[in-house]
């Protein structure tokens, strides 16, 4: 007892000092400290996110552009990671590509599992009939394999970057309506929704003032979760030909084509958006995993 | 089990029938109208009276509302049969996967036996050597596992396979029971490329399984009487750690059901997964939506059988 009142007295002078910008640093610091893989995700994440937004200033070449005569070139030689089969250069296929996967990975994650939990939301908050239509549409929608309702989403559609966007919501929200829903079954029956409840609040206020902000932890946990699957969906896509259209380039565009030349010739075409892909998926697997285990007891051990 | 039964098919065919309705209107409502498609073609470059659009209107049942071409989708669903393939007028979308299904099915089979195998004796070593070197070895593959795309894996496999071996993936499917050898030397490559990821993951599951079972009671007691360590690992604990694992395969396996589409396509095996891309192609949407419809089916299907036998095997969760 003694000894939290002392943390108690500490802590106005300590508040003192601490500007945003430092609070931010010391979290980012101690969650370093705790998760370390976590923090290397995080950073690998950071510093792709980065060459994506400065591709046009860091790709030596032009990406689209064939030099013919590198055609199949070797890495080193003359391009770092070597040419591909017309002669382009691999490496800013690969910055640029880097744009389209985690622009649409992170955009439709954004909407996807915001409306998802949103509507997970909404569904546990008022139940009965609603939830019940929610939870069978739900079960519905994750009867279909990923990458079956994607491709399926994609013939209707047509390829786009928007549609794909559009395609992957569609994927990923319903997997988040269920996980937010139960998490906010629980947060339903918390004093502070009652007592919100008996001053007279409306249903939509309870739900924006209380439960959603309750939620948001799990969010950002599912969100980053999500962000993994979101990317492999989307490079699978445009591996079939059928996500973004094919004169843009992206990873999974790019192993399409070293699986249609000559496989056994030029293993770098396949190798290095493999990698690309793999990195930035564990990069995401890794902070998410820390990020359960620092934000949310709910999902841990799931 | 009565009960329990009932309330189990109860979830099951609503929503088959949710699944039904909502590639119903994905299919109808969004692409407009498949007589023009079929006339025009996906560039809009063919020729055609309007006359010819009607008739084809009339004889695909374009023409009637919306709920009555439901209504005979569904009665044809039922019967098991999906309609003609737009692209190959004539030719019933059912006879198409008959000859698909065999092959997709064997591919998935395969592949789970194949992670079957490798996922249980790596779940239960690392699961004793926890926290040594067998455990760690374990769980940087099941985090590569987890992570590396299943294509890539299947291309990086072909690579291998092309550049070393001289084996290129077959342009002519061979039959099982035409000739079982040169059929499984085709099969047995894309089924470890799919068979990857699962391993990995099954590997995971039934670590954690073997880890809440070893410590119960009833394996200190076995221990205590004197049992060999073989004896209280396989006769006690993994028999006991294996409801997961079970769970956990069959919802793999009802995935692989639906068609391992870019595996099929890396591999040249002529499943469903590849009729699917070659429709999409084409955008034979009557093969597309029997497609599709076939791969939730199988997923719910496999969930109910999973979940009876869950019933059957434990009966706190019948009465629960």
């Amino acid at each position: 007892m003694a000894r939290q009142r002392s943390a108690e007295q500490e802590l106005p002078q300590e508040r003192a000092v601490l500007t945003p910008t430092l609070v931010t640093v010391r979290a980012g610091l101690s969650f370093a400290r705790k998760k370390p893989l976590g923090a290397f995700g995080a950073i690998v994440l950071a510093a792709m996110v980065l060459v994506a937004i400065l591709a046009p200033w860091i790709a030596p070449f032009d990406p689209s552009e064939p030099y013919v005569e590198r055609t199949f070139s070797a890495p080193g030689t003359e391009f770092l990671l070597g040419g591909d089969q017309i002669g382009r250069d691999i490496l800013s296929r690969l910055i640029y590509g880097a744009r389209i996967s985690l622009f649409v990975g992170l955009v439709s994650v954004s909407i996807g599992i915001s409306l998802g939990s949103l509507l997970g939301v909404v569904s546990a908050y008022f139940g009965s009939k609603i939830d019940l239509v929610v939870q069978r549409l739900v079960d519905a929608f994750l009867a279909f394999p990923a990458i079956i309702l994607g491709l399926t989403l994609m013939a209707v559609l047509g390829s786009s970057v928007t549609n794909i966007i559009i395609a992957l919501c569609i994927v990923l929200a319903p997997g988040s309506i269920r996980t937010v829903r139960s998490q906010a079954l629980a947060i339903k029956e918390m004093d502070y929704v009652l007592a919100a409840r008996a001053i007279g609040a409306s249903d939509w206020g309870i739900i924006f003032r209380h439960m959603v902000p309750n939620c948001f932890a799990i969010f950002i946990v599912l969100a980053t979760i999500t962000l993994g699957l979101a990317i492999i969906v989307e490079s699978s896509l445009s591996f079939l030909g059928v996500g973004v259209p094919p004169n843009v380039p992206t990873w999974g565009g790019m192993l399409s084509d070293a699986a249609y030349t000559d496989i056994g010739g030029a293993p770098w075409l396949s190798i290095f958006p493999g990698v690309a892909l793999a990195l930035a998926v564990f990069a995401i697997n890794f902070l998410g995993d820390a990020m359960r285990d620092v934000l949310d007891p709910w999902l841990r051990g799931r | 089990m009565g009960t329990y039964l009932i309330k189990r098919l109860g979830l099951f065919i609503p929503t088959l029938v949710l699944v039904s309705i909502i590639i119903f209107v994905v299919m109808r409502i969004v692409p407009g109208d498949p007589a023009l498609l079929i006339l025009a073609g996906t560039e809009g470059e063919g020729e055609y009276t309007e006359q010819q659009l009607n008739d084809l209107r009339v004889s695909l049942g374009t023409d009637k509302p919306i709920y009555t071409q439901y209504g005979k989708w569904i009665w044809g669903v039922v019967r098991g049969d999906f309609g003609e393939s737009f692209w190959y007028r004539g030719v019933p979308v059912m006879d198409e996967i008959k000859k698909r299904f065999p092959i997709t099915f064997e591919l998935a089979v395969l592949s789970i036996l194949i992670s079957f195998i490798l996922s249980v004796p790596i779940g239960v070593i690392t699961a004793v050597k926890i926290d040594k070197w067998p455990d760690y070895l374990g769980k940087a593959f099941t985090i590569s596992g987890v992570a590396l795309p299943t294509f890539w894996v299947a291309i990086l496999v072909v690579f291998v396979l092309a550049r070393f071996f001289n084996w290129l993936p077959p342009l002519n499917y061979t039959n099982l029971w035409e000739d079982p050898i040169s059929n499984l030397q085709q099969l047995i490559f894309p089924a470890l490329a799919l068979g990857f990821n699962n391993t990995a993951f099954q590997a995971r599951v039934t670590r954690s399984s073997m880890l809440e079972v070893l410590r119960e009671d009833y394996i200190r007691t076995a221990r205590a009487k004197g049992l060999g360590e073989s004896l209280v690992l396989f006769r006690h604990a993994l028999k006991n750690a294996f409801l997961p694992v079970i769970t956990v395969s069959g919802w793999q396996f009802s995935r692989l059901l639906g068609g391992a589409v870019l595996v099929e396509i890396i591999f040249l095996v002529p499943g469903t997964g590849q009729l699917l891309v070659d429709s999409v192609a084409v955008r034979d949407f009557n093969v597309i939506q029997a497609l599709i419809f076939l791969a939730a089916f199988m997923v719910l299907t496999i969930n109910l059988i999973v979940d009876l036998m869950y019933g059957w095997l434990n009966p706190k969760v019948r009465y629960g």
